[in-house]
Order: C-alpha cells, then structure tokens, then sequence
C-alpha cells in the first residue's frame, strides 16, 4: 500500500480537462445559467435520483468521479439527503411506483434548489415513455431546469450539462 | 428424473432452444416435489394469459426443460408452497395476469404497488385500478426491537427499492424487501413489436447488463426462427459479454472495497473501468456497447482501431490489475471486514439455483457457458470460478478469477476472431428440420428459448412469435430474481454497518428485477 501511495503521489493526475460533448443542452432559459454561481458561489451539492431507469445512466453518473472526470475539482459532489442538496439529477422515466417519491424528494430539497433531468427517459422520448406503468419525462411531475439527453449521456454530456448550469467556462469566475 | 416425469408429454414442435411440454396439475404437483427434493433446479417462472410457465434444470444430467400449465377456471397449482424461491415469481404472475394460485403461501402483491391505472395490466381484460392496500411487512416479535426503513430513494448513486430492517442493537434481526419501483411494464410494451423495436426494449430492461440481455433476447429469437448468426458475429458477441463483465467486475470491486471505507482501491478499479468502457466505445461505437448485438448478429462490424484499444486493454489488466488484487488480500482491516461477514450457505445457493459469482461464491459451479453452452464457448470455453465460503470475500475472489479468465479469454479471442459478414438476415428459410410444420417456421407461432450468462448470473429470454414476425410474448429473467431473496438470508446476523457491503457484494438488479 505504501509503495502504490508513494507511486500515485509521484506521478501526475490522471485528471483529463473536460471535454466537448456534442449533446445539445435544453434549458429553461439563459437565466438559468450562472443563477447557482450567482446565489451559491462555486460549489454544489447533487443528489441523485433515479426514477425508474435501467441503471445505464446511473453507471455513467458514477463515472463522474473517477479519476478522469474527477467531477469533484469543479466543486460539484454528489450528497445522501435532498435536505443537502442545490440540484436534483434525476433519471428515468418516473415509474408510476416511484412519482411519489419523487415528489417528496423535491419537496425535500430546499430552496434554492434546481432540477437536471439526465437521459433520454427522464427528458421523455425513451422507449418505455408509453407504458402503462411510466408517468414519462420528469418534466410532467416536477419542474425542470435542464435536460442532458442521451442513452445514457455519457460523463463527458453530463459534465458539460453540470458545468454548464453553474456557468463554468475556463477562466471566468463568478461571485456568489 | 426430467424424462420420467414428462415422458408421456408431447414436446412441442414450435418451441426451440430446449424442449417445452403441456402438462397438467398432476404433473405440475410432481414438479414442485422435484423442487422441493433439490432434484431439479427452478430457472423461471412466468405466465400467459391462460397459462403458467416453469423452466426447469436438471443439474445431474445439464439438461433443461419448460413446462407450461394451462390455467383452468382463472387457477393454478402453487410451485412455491413446494419450493420458497418460486414465490416472488408467483406474486408477480398473479400482479400482471390476475390468475389466482392456489396454495401460495405469501398472498400480498408484489409488483404492483396500487399505482397502476389498471389492475392485472397483462390479463387478456385488465381490472380496473383499486385503492393501495398498506403492504405488509412480515412480523418481528422480541425483546429490544427496533424497525430502520431504508429507500427507495437510498443515500447514494443507486436504483430505488425498500428495505426493511429489524434490528436489535448493531445486529440485524430480519431484512425484509419491497422491490417494483422501477417497473416499466417491459413485458406489456414487448407485446406487439417488431423485432427490432423488442431488441432496443430488451437492451434497456437492464443497463448494467445491457450485452447480455440482448444477447439472450438475440439468441431467443434465433432460435424461434432457427437462423444462425456467422461465426463473426458469434465470437463478437462473446467479445462484448466479456468485456461487460470484466467491466461490471471492476466496478463492483471497487465499489465494495469503498463501502469498507478503502476508497484507494475504488478509485484504482475505476480507473480499469472507465479504460475498460471506452474500449468499447472505441471498438463498437458505444460504452455499454447498447444495442450492438441484435437478432441475427451484431449491428456493425468492430472497427479495427478499437479492437487495438482492447487488445491493449488485456495487457494494461494483466499487467496492473493483479498488483490490486495483491492490495486487497494484503489489506488486514479490509479483509476483517469481508472476510466471514453476509454468509449465504451451499445448501441455500442449491436450493436457490443461485445464479452468477454469488452462486459460484458459495459452491454452486453452475455458469451458463458451460453447462448450457453456446456458441462460441462451446468451441472456447472458460473455466467457471468457485470457492465456498459464501461470504462477501468469497464473492470478491470470484469476481477477481472471473476477471482474470475472461482477459485471457478476450486476448485469445481477438487473435482467433474469424472475418465474414457479421449478420444474416432473419427472412432466411430454416435451416432445421420443423417436425410437424412443413411450411417452415414462420407459418405460424414460434416460440424460442435461450439462457445467456450475464455478468452477474443467467440471463433468461423467451420469445414467441405471431406469423407476422412480431412479439406475441416476451419473458425476461432476470439472475436477481433468486438473488434478491438470498441477500435476506446473507445479512441476518450481521450489523447494519455491514448491510452496504454486503449488498455491494450481491449487487442485484432492480431494473432488470422489476421489469
């Protein structure tokens, strides 16, 4: 373990800058952008929810904090409670058994709070948008701020999306 | 003991894959003693509207069998008051088909939360909704008892589900699920759709094991309408499953280390994962290598760079990833921790035909691969890995064999993958004799069967066909419907502490359960 500590310590991040993901982002407005930096700094508390997905987004969520994405350093961390919690990141294609869960999560989370539908279920045109037991895209039981599309979006669409919304381009800085 | 109990049965010549047999109650009464006599192993169980469907193995003699009962007066014989891991399976047949079970020991639904717009969704004439009974958990009775409710929504990255606990101090008395959250009603939107509409359903039943499900769904197919993928597209297809499993494998290590707090291995094993993922992305135009493999073959041929980028992936693993494993085994606060803690006995994993490395975990050597083989390994197999002792670092040590033979596997493969086409077309004449048909199988309904090992267990897909090529009927099933229960089993004793390790080390599915 030493020897692997002293190795890792020694040799340079594997910290990859962030790339350019062509996924085009749908958001509510410009005004959207930058309103977290603006009322919380630079910072911002995630939670998760998945809503019914297959769990392919919630593996490329994870992939968020591997050492390439490294998704911490932009100052973004996922957290256990909604009460913790600036933004929700919801997937899936809110299963008739999850809507309420839902709700409450959100009306958990307290203000200012932002929503981010990730994937191409929870923004509404995945293949299970039809079904009996699926209300369809998150936008139908809570109000959202951005939608990620994707199946599932990769981390890179994920982290542009994230960055995005806190108005993170190289080299501006915003005061909160 | 298969042969015997359906020997005066007619197999029917519409079914491919293995055989299927109409039985009776009688008959279905000696299937469930077969079961509870551990002489036969239960794979699935699923229903139509008018029928009931058992797919069983038989592990002395590797064979494998479906029997279907016909429903008589909205009834059927109950398997599960034989044999308790056919219960969930049957709460859930009587949820989406409202055939009653007679004799079914656990009456409460399962699936159905008392959300759905309609009741029984998948009967030929669904009932209309009901107001949501209050589920009830099952009883605890002692002394200093206390009940901690976990999810769905849980604390981190993860599927929703409901758990249960009893607990008296640290030590868990009884864990007690509740799963469905994720249903989307999979089985009722296959109904209908063209082939390829199914295979993008059926990728997405379950993402982690996206390659696998869709291998099964492919193969089920296939066999229905008895065509045969060329040889590319059969060692290709073995190509992705081992990659989504070295993947998975990966993670999961990881993921369980970091829930004893050993986040450096975490972080170690994800770098090997996200190298592993974007091999794929590379090879076959997709992470998760999502809808790559299709009915017929796979969608396109593997392009020439990305099978470079695997090919180094192998050696990269065989060169840093036993230097990890080094670090796991020599870790003694890690190994306190998995060593001896969430035990699923030999006799439950028998008992259970629990699948995957949790089977194989705990002595149960059966892996698809071999002992159902297909193509390609029944011409290169892969040595399945099992250990004893059941706990969560036996669940470990599999997954690390595992990952190791199939980089072996993957490096001999890519230097043995034959050229040719990599799809035929699914309008070709059979190329079998269709006993009793002899318009050839598309003339009527045909039904097909197919058991693929996913990374985390047998995957089980079975398909019928309506004349027009389109699903009439599409069951998947999933390896966590009889690891689930078995998880029960595993934490009872154990801290609450030690439930995210032992959860880890199962990881099941919930999408893939829930359908």
């Amino acid at each position: 373990m030493r020897r692997r500590l002293i190795k890792n310590l020694l040799s340079s991040p594997c910290s990859e800058p962030p790339g350019a993901s062509s996924a085009a982002l749908e958001h509510t407005g410009a005004a959207v952008r930058g309103a977290i930096a603006r009322s919380l700094g630079r910072s911002l508390a995630i939670r998760e929810v998945d809503s019914g997905s297959c769990n392919g987004c919630e593996l490329e969520i994870h992939a968020l904090g591997n050492a390439f994405y490294d998704i911490e350093r932009f100052g973004i961390r996922f957290v256990a409670s909604p009460r913790h919690a600036d933004v929700l990141l919801v997937t899936g294609p809110v299963t008739l058994n999850m809507r309420e869960a839902l709700e409450r999560t959100y009306r958990a989370t307290p203000a200012p709070r932002w929503v981010v539908a990730a994937g191409d279920c929870a923004a509404g045109c995945g293949v299970f948008a039809d079904s009996y037991a699926c209300v369809g895209a998150v936008g139908k039981v809570i109000p959202v701020d951005l939608v990620i599309r994707g199946c599932p979006p990769t981390p890179t669409d994920l982290l542009q999306g994230l960055r995005w919304l806190l108005d993170r381009d190289a080299g501006r800085r915003t005061r909160g | 003991m298969l042969k015997a109990l359906f020997a005066n049965h007619a197999v029917d010549p519409t079914h491919h894959g293995w055989p299927l047999v109409t039985v009776e109650s009688g008959s279905w009464r000696g299937v469930g003693e077969a079961l509870r006599e551990g002489k036969l192993d239960l794979l699935a169980l699923w229903a139509d509207a008018d029928a009931v469907c058992a797919t069983l193995y038989e592990p002395a003699t590797r064979q494998a069998l479906s029997a279907r009962l016909p429903v008589r007066a909205g009834k059927v014989g109950s398997l599960a008051q034989f044999h308790a891991p056919a219960s969930r399976m049957e709460r859930t047949i009587a949820d989406l088909f409202g055939i009653e079970i007679v004799g079914l020991p656990d009456a409460r639904p399962w699936l159905d939360h008392g959300r759905w717009p309609m009741r029984h969704p998948l009967a030929a004439a669904p009932d209309p909704a009901a107001p949501a009974a209050e589920y009830a958990f099952l009883p605890a009775v002692g002394p200093h008892l206390h009940q901690i409710p976990v999810g769905p929504v849980h604390a981190g990255i993860i599927e929703p589900g409901h758990f249960r606990f009893t607990a008296s101090g640290e030590a868990v008395v009884r864990l007690e699920q509740r799963l469905g959250y994720t249903h989307k009603g999979i089985e009722g939107l296959l109904r209908g759709k063209s082939l390829d509409h199914a295979a993008r359903i059926a990728a997405r039943a379950c993402g982690d094991s996206t390659v696998a499900y869709s291998f099964a769904f492919a193969r089920a197919v296939e066999s229905a309408l008895q065509v045969y993928p060329p040889p590319r597209a059969q060692w290709l297809r073995a190509v992705m499953a081992e990659l989504e499993r070295i993947a998975n494998h990966l993670g999961d290590v990881g993921a369980i280390c970091n829930d004893a707090a050993f986040a450096i291995l975490h972080a170690e094993c994800g770098l090997l994962r996200e190298q592993t993922l974007r091999a794929c992305g590379s090879a076959f135009g997709h992470r998760l290598m999502m809808d790559r493999i299709v009915p017929g073959g796979v969608a396109v041929d593997a392009d020439p760079a990305g099978l470079q980028a695997i090919l180094e992936l192998t050696q990269r693993l065989r060169r840093q990833f036993p230097e990890l494993v080094e670090l796991y085994e020599n870790t003694a606060s890690l190994q306190d921790r998995t060593v001896g803690c969430g035990s699923v006995s030999p006799g439950l994993a028998a008992q259970f035909a629990c699948p995957g490395y949790v089977g194989r975990a705990s002595g149960r050597a059966f892996d698809a691969r071999t002992d159902l083989p297909y193509p390609p390994y029944d011409a290169a197999p892969i040595e399945p890995a099992t250990l004893r002792e059941g706990d969560v670092d036996a669940r470990v040590r599999v997954r690390i064999l595992e990952i190791e033979r199939s980089r072996a596997w993957l490096e001999a493969a890519l230097a043995a993958l034959p050229p040719g086409p990599v799809r035929v077309p699914l309008d070709v004449a059979p190329a079998g004799p269709t006993a009793g048909n002899t318009q050839g199988a598309t003339a009527g309904r045909a039904q097909g069967a197919a058991l693929v090992e996913g990374f985390r267990g047998d995957i089980l897909a079975y398909v019928r066909l309506d004349p027009a090529r389109r699903i009439e009927r599409c069951h998947l099933r999933d390896p966590s419907w009889l690891l689930w229960p078995l998880l029960e089993a595993a934490i009872e004793g154990n801290i609450v502490a030690d439930f995210p390790l032992c959860n880890k080390s199962f990881n099941c599915a919930y999408s893939g359960h829930d359908l």
